[in-house]
Parts: structure tokens; sequence; C-alpha cells
């Protein structure tokens, strides 16, 4: 229970120096906020008076704490560039589009890593396990803008199979969504299923030289039984911990791919909202992120536990 | 032919071959042997001497693969393993042989219930079902002694003591009923108090079951009056073999003496000195010519190192068969000396 | 026996050289045919290139075994030989005799979206503004390793030093530490990359500080976790009894030993750092046009080009692919030799 409290305050302080970071960086931010709202050309007072009414003559710490105070609430403040409105209300409008993508290229990487792995573990040193190994470390050196170009080249417009800068929502209909979010999940599942295949089928070799997999030979229990029933599960402890490590550039090549295929997601808000300079909603977005980021990271390590019991407490 | 009937295992010059990255290593290279039911074997040798690859390969675990090569045959019930389709072998790992590991820290799964790993051999090879495998379950934990039985079978591996992971591994590969039981030094991972207790209780599993059971062991203390027979591993093959209490009694090769020497017992007078034997097992990359024990041994003369022994009985006129692969065999009057 | 051996090596090493030689031709002359035959689709020539490709580096890899009679790690040889060979070009590229790469003005007459013919003046083609796509590829590998370079030895130095003392000192240090690198690692690389972005200006200092900053947190675990380890160990506490003082302690006897595992850590985060800088080149957010970077290349493929002249993408997106994949290599050996515990993540 201690360790517990002890961890929740440990996020608890994290989110805060994030959150300070995040708003700290405002402040270096060039320009001023108020010719970006107002435009340029007007009297100089009619500046001055709007940087008054957004306190942004007050200092720092009174503004974080105005900022902070707002967002605990779920008010992220006001967007400065038209369309303008609600940061919150943006946010939650992104938001599903991007968790939809992560979560289906993640998807897809675990349903096509776990097989793969399996196999090439099982044949390990063969030929196929070699070009299975080969291919999946080439496909480590693509960067995720790359490779969404080039499935763009031939799928989107080569053969004319996948629609591109265009979104159905899931609420609209189920088909037309997976059409459309299918190639850009294919973008973000590349560089994952590489990762996951490379990692598990390491991790299987190692399990498939313990004593206890040669006991579960040693009762009759057929390869496939042995590989899914007694190596899977201790080997996936790496692939676990990858995915926390790999979450962040998950939602990295999220961004490419939403801005890639004009999607209307976080990431193409975030590189939108960067490139006009409007930092309520760059500050909103990061902290939205971060705060995803690091509460999956806390609900991986608490996955261990059904995974390896070695690591539940006993309470006997 | 009427006793043939009974044997349980055939092994007839049998020889396994790992191809490693420095070089060929032939780890068990022309043993033979055979085993009636009931009857136990001891397999003795320094560690590297082939003995544990000698039971994996009887069983099958080690066969033919790009890496290995097996030759010669191991007949399990009258069935060459070797020969077998992966699958018909698979059929006999179970209800025909089974094994006993070494380390019961890591033979058991650790994400694994105690008892999905004997209920899934059972459900396996006898398709019982769900509910008879777990009685059948709890009733072998009892048999190996394993006290709460039924609690034990939602335990994780890691809960248990070293002891009691052992009788869960016995447990283990009883659960089929085979009539064939390698127990590959299945107490050199435990605490010596824990040590006997796990011996007696294969001892007497084997004799309820009418089980023949191979027994190996660098502890000859382990094998001495466990074991109808007992056969001396040194470098891949067997130097000697024979009734245990003759091996123990009247060792013929040098190195089964030797080892014999080494260990204290009881009945020694206090203060004797126990005998080390000088130098090491040999590379089996590259093993001398001749007598493999050459090297190491008091008595070696040039035909030793030069002419390889056959293994040969030199029982003197007894019924027993006393098998001994040296040139020169220690007699009684040589062993004072010595 | 020795001269049966050796005759039967002998026949195995003139059948590996034959068959190695026939591999390489065949290859060659698929990869030609693939290149230059018009007629074909996009993806059989692919098919055809990569399949010669293939076939030349079996044929390599087979008359290196015949002639020197052992086996080299050819993908290696070569993943170095292209490493070393783009350091130099790019070191030496304003002496190259090479296209114009960013003035405009001066290729008002060059031809525009040129294929790559090789033989001409610009053998990668040109882009839709005239200028050479070589030079210009060249010229991206300048700023894309200068930034790098630059980001990963001060993620390395700063990063290294801050783990060090944390592990050393281990209580509020190091708590205060953690919070810290946490929350640097609890923003998504490039996210925080965008972040910065919006108050940096795109240079290619600012770049290079902006990606230190991405390495220093893991720098910071890794040097810590490193520094725990030894800091247990006895020589440590045997010059701790000699009467080291702290500070001769972690520069004598704990950086030497955490020196080779943040060393090849920092190889395997080159090539995360190229890729970062040209992602965040690609979304307009780096180094701008018209200063090439292969990021800022491939974004010009972008919104039609690409369909009508693949080279646009194709050139920058080959030369980003090998230079990441030979810096992956390079790391992957590094961490076999230098850290093998964490060589697995």
């Amino acid at each position: 229970m201690r360790r517990i409290t002890l961890r929740i305050g440990e996020l608890l302080a994290v989110l805060l120096v994030v959150s300070f970071g995040v708003f700290a960086m405002v402040t270096l931010m060039p320009g001023d906020p108020a010719v970006a709202i107002l435009g340029e050309g007007h009297p100089k007072h009619e500046y001055a008076e709007l940087r008054d009414q957004m306190g942004l003559n007050d200092p720092l710490l009174t503004r974080y704490w105005d900022w902070l105070s707002g967002a605990v609430r779920g008010d992220l403040g006001t967007s400065l560039v038209p369309p303008q409105g609600d940061v919150t209300e943006r946010i939650l409008g992104a938001l599903p589009v991007s968790v939809e993508l992560a979560v289906l290229g993640l998807l897809i990487a675990l349903v096509l890593a776990i097989p793969l792995a399996l196999w090439s573990a099982a044949h390990a040193g063969g030929t196929i396990d070699r070009m299975i190994s080969a291919t999946m470390f080439a496909t480590l050196s693509i960067p995720s803008f790359l490779a969404g170009l080039l499935l763009i080249m031939i799928f989107a417009n080569g053969l004319g199979w996948f629609p591109r800068a265009q979104w159905v929502r899931l609420s609209e209909s189920i088909p037309g969504n997976v059409h459309h979010a299918l190639l850009p999940a294919i973008v973000i599942a590349m560089m994952e299923l590489a990762l996951f295949t490379r990692i598990l089928r390491n991790d299987l070799i190692v399990t498939l030289s313990e004593d206890y997999i040669l006991a579960a030979r040693a009762k009759g229990m057929p390869p496939w039984r042995i590989m899914i029933g007694d190596a899977l599960r201790p080997s996936s402890f790496s692939l676990v911990t990858l995915m926390g490590i790999s979450l962040g550039r998950l939602i990295g090549s999220t961004v490419i791919v939403e801005y890639l295929f004009a999607l209307p997601g976080m990431g193409s808000m975030i590189v939108t909202s960067a490139n006009q300079g409007d930092f309520p909603l760059v500050q909103g977005a990061v902290l939205v992120i971060a705060l995803v980021y690091v509460v999956v990271n806390a609900g991986i390590d608490l996955s261990y536990g059904y995974l390896d019991p070695r690591t539940r407490r006993v309470h006997a | 032919m009427n006793q043939d009937n009974d044997l349980v295992l055939e092994v007839r010059d049998v020889r396994t071959t790992f191809l490693t990255p420095r070089g060929p290593v032939r780890a068990v290279d022309g043993v033979s042997m055979s085993l009636r039911a009931g009857e136990t074997l001891g397999i003795v040798g320094e560690s590297g001497s082939g003995k544990s690859v000698l039971g994996r390969t009887v069983m099958g675990l080690v066969s033919n693969s790009p890496t290995t090569t097996v030759t010669g045959e191991c007949l399990i019930d009258g069935r060459d393993v070797h020969t077998l389709k992966p699958n018909q072998r698979r059929q006999l790992w179970g209800p025909e042989v089974a094994m006993v590991f070494q380390d019961p820290m890591t033979s058991l799964n650790p994400v694994k219930r105690v008892g999905r790993h004997i209920t899934e051999a059972l459900r396996l090879h006898l398709g019982v079902g769900k509910k008879e495998a777990h009685d059948r379950a709890v009733e072998l934990l009892r048999q190996v002694s394993i006290p709460e039985p039924v609690r034990r079978m939602t335990q994780y591996p890691h809960e248990l003591s070293g002891g009691m992971r052992q009788r869960v591994v016995i447990a283990m590969a009883l659960a089929c009923d085979p009539k064939l039981l390698i127990a590959d030094e299945p107490t050199t991972a435990l605490d010596v108090t824990v040590q006997k207790q796990i011996l007696d209780l294969l001892a007497s599993l084997a004799t309820e079951r009418n089980m023949a059971t191979i027994l190996i062991s660098h502890d000859l203390g382990a094998v001495e009056g466990r074991t109808d027979r007992v056969a001396v591993m040194y470098a891949g093959r067997t130097v000697e073999t024979s009734r245990t209490s003759r091996v123990f009694n009247n060792p013929v090769h040098p190195y089964a003496d030797a080892l014999l020497a080494s260990i204290p017992r009881i009945a020694d007078d206090p203060h004797t000195v126990l005998r080390a034997i000088d130098g090491s097992p040999p590379n089996m990359l590259n093993p001398p010519d001749g007598c493999r024990f050459a090297p190491r041994c008091r008595f070696a003369v040039d035909r030793c190192r030069e002419e390889s022994p056959e293994l040969r009985d030199l029982a003197d006129g007894t019924d027993d068969t006393h098998l001994g692969a040296c040139h020169f065999p220690l007699l009684p009057a040589r062993q004072e000396v010595g | 026996m020795p001269s049966d051996k050796f005759r039967a090596d002998k026949t195995k090493r003139t059948r590996t050289l034959v068959l190695g030689g026939a591999m390489l031709v065949v290859g060659l002359a698929l990869m030609v045919f693939g290149w230059s035959t018009p007629t074909l689709v996009l993806a059989a020539k692919a098919v055809l290139v990569l399949g010669g490709v293939a076939l030349v580096f079996q044929g390599i890899s087979r008359l290196v075994v015949a002639i020197r009679g052992k086996r080299i790690d050819l993908l290696f040889t070569l993943a170095m030989i292209w490493l070393v060979g783009l350091c130099i070009v790019a070191l030496l590229a304003p002496l190259l005799p090479l296209g114009e790469h960013n003035d405009v003005a001066k290729t008002l007459l060059e031809p525009t979206n040129m294929s790559p013919k090789l033989l001409t003046d610009h053998p990668l083609g040109t882009n839709n503004q005239g200028l050479d796509m070589l030079s210009r590829s060249i010229h991206g590998a300048r700023t894309s390793l200068m930034i790098s370079l630059l980001a990963v030895s001060i993620g390395t130095v700063v990063g290294g030093s801050i783990g060090v003392i944390a592990g050393y000192f281990r209580k509020g240090t190091d708590s205060v530490i953690g919070i810290f690198t946490n929350a640097v690692l609890a923003v998504p690389p490039l996210i925080l990359l965008i972040a910065l972005s919006t108050f940096l200006d795109p240079s290619l200092r600012n770049m290079a500080f902006a990606l230190s900053l991405l390495t220093i947190p893991s720098m910071v675990r890794l040097a810590r976790a490193n520094t725990i380890a030894f800091a247990q160990r006895e020589f440590v506490m045997a010059a701790r009894l000699m009467g080291a003082n702290r500070f001769r302690v972690m520069a004598r006897e704990l950086v030497p030993n955490v020196i080779l595992p943040v060393f090849s850590m920092a190889v395997v985060m080159i090539s995360a750092l190229i890729v970062a800088e040209a992602s965040l080149s690609f979304l307009g957010l780096g180094i701008q046009q018209p200063d090439p970077t292969w990021g800022n290349m491939v974004a010009e493929g972008e919104g039609g080009a690409m369909e009508d002249y693949p080279h646009i993408v194709l050139v920058p997106g080959a030369f980003l692919f090998l230079t990441v994949f030979a810096f992956n290599l390079l790391g992957e050996k590094a961490q076999q030799r230098w850290d093998t515990r964490s060589a697995k993540l």
C-alpha cells in the first residue's frame, strides 16, 4: 500500500514538473499573442489592453497557477487562431481519432508479431527465420513518415485501395471508419511490429532453452502447445516493458501519420498549432498527451503482476 | 525369448554427437544397456561424462537435428525412439517413459500453477476430463507425500520449497504411469537433508509400480543400496557395469576404484585420507586415443594410450556378469597394493 | 588424409567461386534490367532490383569466402563503408564539384524535376527548382550528421555526469534528478520536439540542443543504474576506505566503468536522433527550405510531386534509410560488445 502511495506521489510530482515546463515554454515563445489574436495594424493600446485582459502581465507563477487550476477543472483556455474555440473541446474532438489510430496500430503489430516471433523462434537459424529477422531489422530503419509516404504512393495513389485526407468517425460507420483508419494504422504498426517481433523472438529463444520447456517436451506436449502454453508468457516480460518504452514512439508516429494523411487527430492539431504559434492549444495538447502517457505506463507496471506470479504479493 | 518380453529398455551401441562451432563433440560414444520392469540401474560418473546426455538420448529428447547426430538403437517397449515420427515419439513420453530433472527450481514453469503441470499431461495422454484430471493430480501429489495436496494445486512453483517442488516434478513424471522413469540427478540441487527423502521416495514408488528406473547421479552414495545394477561412465563410454554390490565391493576399472575411494564411508576408520582423482576429464572435442582414462590412471602403460580397451566380462565364473573396459583390470591383490 | 581434405576443400572452393561469380553477374543483370526497362510497372521494377541486390550480395559474400577462406560480416562491412564514405563526403561537401544545393537563383537554366540519370551533371536528378539532388542529399547529410552527433555528444556528457552523480549520492539528489528525468520522459520525444520548436528558432545549434534534451534522460538512467551496480563493488569500497574523496572515486573508479555502456547507448541513439531530426524537418518544424535536410527534401514530394517524380522522395529517402540502417547495425554491434545487459532492449 505504501509503495502505491509513493508511486502516485511520484506521478503527481512528475506531472507537476511537466505542466510547469509546458507552461513556461510559452513565455519563451517569440512574438506577441495579442498580435496573433488581433492581427497587425491595430492601435498599441488595444494590444496592451488585451494582454492585460489575458493576464499576460501577471508574474509567471500567478499565471501558471491560474492555468493549472483551470486545467484541473478541465478548462484549458481558448485557442488563439481561427477556428478559435475552447481548447478542451478541440482536444476532446481530436483525441478519439488519435487513440483509435494508435490502438489499431498496436493491435495490428501485436497480432502479427506474436505468430511471427513464435514461428521464428521455433525455427531459429533457419532460412525463413533469418529472412524475417533481416526484414524486421530493415523495417526498423525506415522512419514512419517515409514508410507512410511510400505506402500512400503504392496503395492510396497507385492502386487506389485506400482513401487519403478523409476521415469517417467510428460512430458514423464502422466499415467506413476501418477503411479510412487501416492504412494509417498499418504505417503506425510497421515500426512496432519490427520491434515486437525482434524482442519477442529473442526472448522466446532464451525461454526455449529453459529446463521447464524440456520438461514440457518430456511430458509429450505437442510443439505448438509448448510454444503458446509454456514459452509465450514467460517470454513476454520484455515485450511489455518495451510497449511502455515504445508508447512514446507510437504517439510520435501517430502524429506523423495524422499529418501525412491529414486526419483530424491530436497530431495534426498539434503540428498545425505549433506552426501557427497557437500556444494554449499546444500547451493543452502536450499536457493531455503527457497525462495519457504517464497513466498508461503506470498501468503497464501493474500488468507485470498478472504476467509474472513471482512479483505478486503473497497474502497467505 | 520369454525373458526378452519384459525388457522395458534396450540400448545398443548408441552414440550422440553434437556439432559445435569448435568441432564435433561425441558426448555419448557407444553405450549399450538394457533394463527390465521393476529393475533399477544407476549411472554414475563425473560431470561431463555424458551421463545426462545419455539419459536424454535414451528417451529421444535428443534426436537427429542439423546440429545433432544420434546413431545406434534405443528401444523403448520394442520401438526405436529415433526412427519414430515426432508425434509417435511424443506418445511414448508420458505413458511409456518419463523424466525427473535435476533442478526443480528451473524445471517447473514459473507462470503455471502446480496443478496444471500435472493435469495437462493427464488430459493429453489419457484424455480424461477436467474434473477427473484434477482428482488424479491430487491423488498423485498425495502419493509423493505432499501435504495439503488440494491447496497446492492452485499454488505457483515459487511458493513451494525445493524439496516440495521436486516432489511435484516426480508427480508430473508419474502422471501417466510410465514403465520407465529416468531420474537425471534428481537430488543434486536439493538440501542434503531432503536428498535422502527424495531418493527413498523414488525407490518406493518404483517398487510399488513395478517401474524400471534409471538413476543418473554423480553421487555414488545416492546409488548404493537403491539400485540393482550400476554403470560407471567416463568420457562418453561405459567403463564398468555390474550388480551394484559387486561394483562397490570389487571395482575392476581403476576409474571406478578411484571414484569409490574419493567418497567418505561411515565404515572407514576416522582420519582415513580421501583420495582425489588427479587431473580432469578429457576435452571431448579432442579425446585421447586409447583408453580415455589413461592420462589420469595410476597404472597406465603404453598399451593403454594406444589401444582402446573393449568392454568385456571380467567376472570369474560367477553367475553375474561384471563388464569392465580395461586392459589390466584390478584384481583384489592389486587393489590392496594400490 | 590431409591431401584428400585439401582436394575436397579446393573443389568446394572452386564451386563456391563459380557460384558466387554467377550470382553476382545474374544479380547485376537483374538490377540493370529492372532499373532501365521503361515498360515495367514500378512494382515489377522494385522486385527485380531487390532480387538483383540480394543475388549480388550473396554472390559477393560467396566470392569473399572462396578467396579469403573465411566468412566476413559483409553487411556490416558495407554499412561501415557507407558511413565512412558519407562522413567524408559530408565533411568535404563545400569543396566537392557538386551541383547547386540551395541557391535557386543559380539554377534558372537547369532542368527541373529531372529523373536520375547516371553520367550526367545530375546523377540523382533535380528537384522542382532545378537544384541538384545529389548535392542536396550530401548537404542534407552534413546537416543531419552534424546535428545528431552534436546532440549525442551533449547528451552523453551532460546525461552521463548527472547519472553518475545521481547513482553515487542516491538519497535526495537522486530523487530530485529522478523526478526531472521522469518529467522529460513523460512527454513523448516527438511531442517534446514539436513543443520546443514553437519557441526555438530552427537553427542548427538549436536543433542540436533540442535533440540533446531527448537523449539526456535515458543517459541519466543508464549511467545511474551502472553507477549503482559498480558503487557496491569491492574496488570502489577499497578506494573509499583508502581515503579517496567522492569526486576522485567518481572520476577514477566509476566513470571508466560506466563509460562503455553509455558510449554504446550513444551509438544506438544516433540513428534515433537522425530519424527525429528528419521527422521534424518533414513536418516543417526543423531546418527550413531552401537549406536541404533529408526530412524537408522528402516533404517536397508531398502534394502531388511524388506521383509524377518519385525520385524526389526516393533519393533522400534512400540516403536516410541507408544511414539509419548502418547506424542501427553499428549500434547493435556496440551494445553486444560493451553493454550486454541492455542489449536486449
